[in-house]
């Protein structure tokens, strides 16, 4: 038989093609809720090690089921905010609600729009030693594709207690740092949010010193840096209604509005109780 | 045995270089790196040699990377589902697997000729000579760099206690290519008929 007519090579590669990807479709579907398990307990691992819960390879030896149990004995509450701080629905604690990478992609699009309807903005609360840690994300543009990551903030609303960055495929070595180099994550604990500055927060070369809603940026990894630093504003500007609304303390958007209205001299001064 | 020992992907031909700097930092990585190539390798010979005889020569590079990406691929879904941390640790590195000299090497030089049987077993002694390196290299590394083997503290805390620092150079590329250097000058020191006038 001739192998080497046109005919025969067309009809050749079109049914390994197919074939090919029949079987990968198939390994993909069969695969996936087991892959989803893996990248949900992931995003939960890196929201509570920027907690400072756990190191992240405290959870990554933890195994999917108890990443799962820590996040809902430490959480205290979970829901979407609107864009201009209330509360806009509830995310399901027991069944582990968390959104998504692509959500986030998402979200993402609509800030940059400027877009006020359909904003659905993440926060989570977590309930550490009895103190309030306030967990929020963000995404953005790195050198080669998205990076992400979230921030928790301590009882204060604009102290930074830690950070955890995550990206799809900067370059090891360099990019790939503010996942991988654990010091950089660290500067940015104890540093805060000033809304009053141009921007909120900066990662910047060389010029952090003296100021304290700064780190350095990482060397040799530019792009990175400048596209974390868009994201970080962008997104935590995002929350300013939120972050202001609850300041200086309180527990959420729909009972600022109850406080207002009767108890607010008499909680205010105090330490509010603790719910527990 | 000859792709494991004399004609090693990694240490005779020098092929697969990047991955074996950029993997070895710790045992585990290299471990699992290593046994993904192997099954890319054996597999993707074994595939391209049953259709060895049908495929048209003037596509036929096409066709094996068909394979070896549906391979690679293959291997990267299941380590998703079931090794996901290590997955995200080796990140691009299996991706780039597809473009691994050793494994289109192997099917242009033996896959494309040779029975089925034969071929997988080539794929099988080259995925474990790049494999073997990967674990030397990644032994050194991890026990000179970390003090630890698989994760496990194998350097003693006294010896910390007594002034003992871990050597930090070597947790990066540049000591992976020296200790590489030191394999392939072992190896040719041992087999004179390797070295060069």
């Amino acid at each position: 038989m001739n192998t080497n007519g046109n005919i025969y090579t067309v009809i050749y590669t079109t049914l390994v093609v197919v074939l090919v990807a029949a079987i990968l479709a198939t390994v993909s579907q069969v695969l996936a809720p087991k892959q989803d398990a893996n990248v949900k307990a992931e995003t939960i691992s890196q929201m509570l090690s920027a907690a400072k819960f756990y190191e992240k390879s405290e959870l990554e030896a933890m195994g999917n089921d108890k990443v799962l149990a820590a996040y809902k004995d430490a959480v205290k509450e979970a829901f979407l905010i609107n864009a201009d701080g209330t509360l806009a629905e509830e995310l399901d604690i027991e069944s582990c609600e968390i959104v998504t990478t692509s959500e986030l992609k998402a979200q993402n699009k609509l800030l940059k729009d400027g877009a006020t309807s359909g904003i659905k903005l993440p926060v989570f609360i977590f309930d550490q030693n009895g103190s309030k840690v306030t967990v929020i994300p963000c995404y953005g543009a790195g050198l080669w594709g998205p990076i992400w990551g979230y921030i928790a903030l301590d009882e204060d609303l604009r102290t930074i207690k830690g950070v955890y960055f995550d990206h799809e495929s900067e370059t090891p070595g360099l990019g790939a740092k503010i996942k991988d180099d654990a010091g950089f994550r660290e500067t940015f604990s104890g540093r805060s949010i000033d809304f009053a500055d141009e921007s909120a927060f900066s990662i910047v070369k060389g010029g952090a010193k003296g100021k304290d809603n700064a780190v350095d940026a990482i060397t040799g990894a530019t792009m990175t840096c400048n596209g974390l630093n868009a994201a970080l504003n962008l997104w935590i500007s995002a929350y300013e209604p939120y972050l202001n609304a609850v300041q200086p303390k309180g527990r959420g958007p729909v009972e600022i509005e109850l406080v207002e209205n009767g108890a607010a001299e008499a909680g205010q001064d105090e330490t509010p109780a603790n719910e527990n | 045995m000859n792709p494991i020992f004399k004609g090693n992907p990694i240490t005779t031909l020098i092929l697969g270089i990047c991955s074996a700097l950029a993997v070895t930092v710790q045992l585990k990585g290299a471990f699992v790196m290593g046994l993904s190539v192997i099954v890319v390798t054996s597999f993707s010979n074994f595939i391209v040699s049953c259709m060895r005889n049908s495929i048209p020569t003037r596509v036929r590079i096409i066709v094996q990377l068909v394979v070896v990406s549906l391979m690679v691929i293959l291997v990267d879904q299941f380590l998703k589902a079931y090794a996901y941390s290590i997955e995200k640790q080796l990140s691009v590195y299996i991706g780039l697997i597809i473009t691994n000299c050793i494994v289109m090497g192997r099917i242009e030089a033996f896959g494309l000729g040779n029975k089925p049987i034969p071929s997988f077993l080539d794929g099988l002694a080259n995925g474990a000579g790049y494999a073997m390196i990967l674990i030397i290299i990644a032994f050194f590394r991890e026990l000179l760099g970390s003090g630890t083997l698989f994760g496990f503290r194998i350097i003693p805390e006294c010896i910390y206690n007594a002034g003992y620092m871990n050597n930090g150079l070597v947790i990066l590329p540049p000591m992976a290519l020296i200790l590489l250097g030191c394999i392939v000058w072992v190896q040719r020191s041992i087999q004179k008929d390797l070295q060069e006038k």
